[in-house]
């Protein structure tokens, strides 16, 4: 994993690794306004403004197949909290439950080709909310306590 | 895209003027030889090195001999700070809660060798009140430091008026080390405190009346506020070039003379003895032709654009502008706008060719958020903040597209967050 603390800034136009940039101007899977919040059915919410960071989790989860149909997001934060809620979407989608249940922190940095360490802690914040939306999930729809 | 880009974050540094870069041009390859040297091209450099220092010392209305040159404002402030307060081991320093780190950090570390450190807050308009001051003054009280202007939100704290209470309290105080009466003006004292404070007037010989010194860190406000020494008061004054269109890497100090000064940097006899080194002839050149180039028609201009962008940005809803709306540069505009981090709105705009800066939290080494705009507002709004700095070269034309893009930035922001 390529640590951009060190690395050689030689024509680097970005603070961030290429990836970091793509998704913090090209956001994947954004919560659109209009979209109807009673299509998904789990949901999740961390972080707080005073800290900087917040994240808004929706999941659409195929009961069947237990499968994330949908993943959507609004993310205040900076651009490596940006870019690692909209890498975890992508990530997460097509997954089941119980795979998506693992993804890590580090699996979100190393998808974004590595992130600068002060900004790991503070900014990946995308796995615990996946975590907490798959807990309400088999919450409210499994009944599981 | 064929479009400029617009450089608003001078209150991080300045563009060096091409007047400034020609004025000292020839003492790096021409003159350049150590003003210290007594043949004849030495004493060419030593002669632009006084005649730089009588440049500085008019423009503050101070002595040429007042005036120390300097590696800039952060060392200017770490020589007035942790030069004038060699002489004590302890001692209480009045500092606003909103100073620059250059002030905050040599202050800090005198706090951790004993001294007591208070540190004033200012109002929510991020003034601070110099009747608060006054509060805090004691007779064990060595050194008081507020800035001119604050870097980051542009906010004007009185001066003058600061500089006045404290003088009216020494002369008190020297009044009563005179009388041996323990009645000290700005302390409410019961009896047992009343003595304990005769015992601190014996310990205070005449010579110590000049206490409490008073410092001002005046980089941001050189360029727009009256700057003389005599009529604000101030026993010390940090400028510095980087800030006002000369180079990095100079500055100077103003010290008032009786002040005795340790120096920081230890070797040759340069800067009477106050700051050793071959003295950096080019930028100091650079510093004081960057003095004569300030101009109060530029200021205006400076003012109208700023103005502008206060009322165009200040329409955007949830937009919150942080610090006094009047008693504020007119270089140094700061916003909060809610659900808009300030490290993405930088990146973002910058990817539109625009340069600012923030008081957020994840833009900085520390991942703390702005002390100055916590000082006044909540974390939220800290996280949330966008510093704007002008200078004469920027236009009104650049402030309309940027009040345009930052607009269009906050909308695509707010999709995301809120």
């Amino acid at each position: 994993m390529k640590d951009y603390d060190v690395v050689d800034i030689k024509g680097k136009k970005f603070l961030y690794s290429p990836q970091v940039e793509d998704h913090f101007f090209n956001p994947r899977n954004v919560l659109d306004d209009k979209t109807d919040l009673g299509q998904f059915n789990a949901s999740a919410e961390i972080g707080a403004p005073a800290c900087g960071d917040v994240m808004k989790v929706y999941l659409l989860i195929d009961p069947k197949t237990e499968k994330i149909l949908d993943f959507r997001w609004k993310t205040f934060g900076c651009a490596s909290a940006i870019a690692s809620t909209s890498v975890l979407s992508e990530m997460a989608i097509g997954k089941t439950i119980d795979k998506a249940y693992n993804i890590s922190a580090q699996d979100i940095t190393k998808a974004l080709g590595g992130l600068p360490q002060k900004k790991i802690h503070c900014s990946v914040l995308g796995d615990q909310a996946l975590r907490r939306a798959i807990d309400d999930y088999k919450k409210h729809y499994l009944g599981v306590k | 895209m064929a479009q400029q880009n617009i450089y608003f974050d001078n209150a991080s540094t300045t563009r060096v003027d091409d007047r400034v870069m020609r004025a000292l041009a020839p003492y790096f390859t021409k003159i350049y030889c150590n003003p210290s040297n007594i043949y004849s091209s030495g004493l060419k450099t030593r002669a632009a090195v006084e005649k730089s220092r009588q440049v500085v010392a008019r423009f503050l209305g101070a002595k040429p001999a007042q005036i120390v040159f300097t590696s800039g404002g952060t060392e200017s402030n770490n020589l007035a700070i942790l030069g004038s307060m060699a002489k004590f081991k302890k001692g209480r320093i009045i500092i606003s809660a909103i100073e620059h780190p250059s002030v905050l950090k040599p202050v800090e570390r005198l706090g951790r060798r004993g001294f007591e450190i208070i540190k004033i807050k200012p109002g929510r308009d991020g003034v601070v009140s110099a009747r608060e001051i006054a509060k805090h003054l004691t007779n064990n009280t060595v050194l008081v430091s507020i800035m001119y202007a604050n870097n980051e939100i542009g906010t004007v704290q009185p001066i003058a008026e600061i500089s006045r209470i404290i003088r009216n309290f020494r002369n008190s105080k020297h009044e009563a080390l005179n009388s041996k009466s323990p009645l000290l003006a700005g302390s409410r004292r019961n009896a047992g405190q009343a003595q304990h404070s005769q015992l601190e007037i014996k310990k205070f010989k005449l010579g110590e009346k000049a206490y409490p010194l008073f410092h001002t860190d005046a980089c941001q406000a050189t360029q727009y506020l009256p700057l003389d020494v005599q009529k604000l008061g101030v026993d010390m004054l940090t400028i510095n070039g980087s800030k006002i269109h000369a180079p990095k890497g100079v500055g100077a100090l103003y010290i008032k003379e009786g002040i005795a000064l340790e120096p920081l940097i230890l070797g040759g006899s340069q800067e009477m003895m106050k700051r050793a080194g071959t003295e950096n002839v080019p930028l100091i050149v650079g510093l004081a032709r960057a003095l004569e180039l300030i101009s109060n028609k530029a200021a205006h201009k400076t003012k109208k654009i700023s103005d502008y962008l206060i009322r165009e940005l200040g329409k955007i809803e949830g937009a919150q502008l942080n610090g006094s709306r009047h008693r504020r540069l007119p270089s140094i505009i700061n916003f909060s706008f809610n659900g808009v981090e300030g490290e993405s709105l930088v990146l973002r705009l910058d990817a539109r060719g625009i340069m600012t800066s923030t008081g957020s939290a994840c833009s900085s080494e520390s991942l703390e958020p702005s002390h100055v705009v916590r000082a006044i507002r909540d974390a939220e709004s800290a996280h949330s903040s966008l510093r704007i700095s002008l200078s004469r070269y920027n236009t009104m034309s650049e402030a309309r597209r940027a009040v345009k893009i930052i607009k269009e930035e906050i909308i695509k922001l707010r999709r995301m967050s809120q």
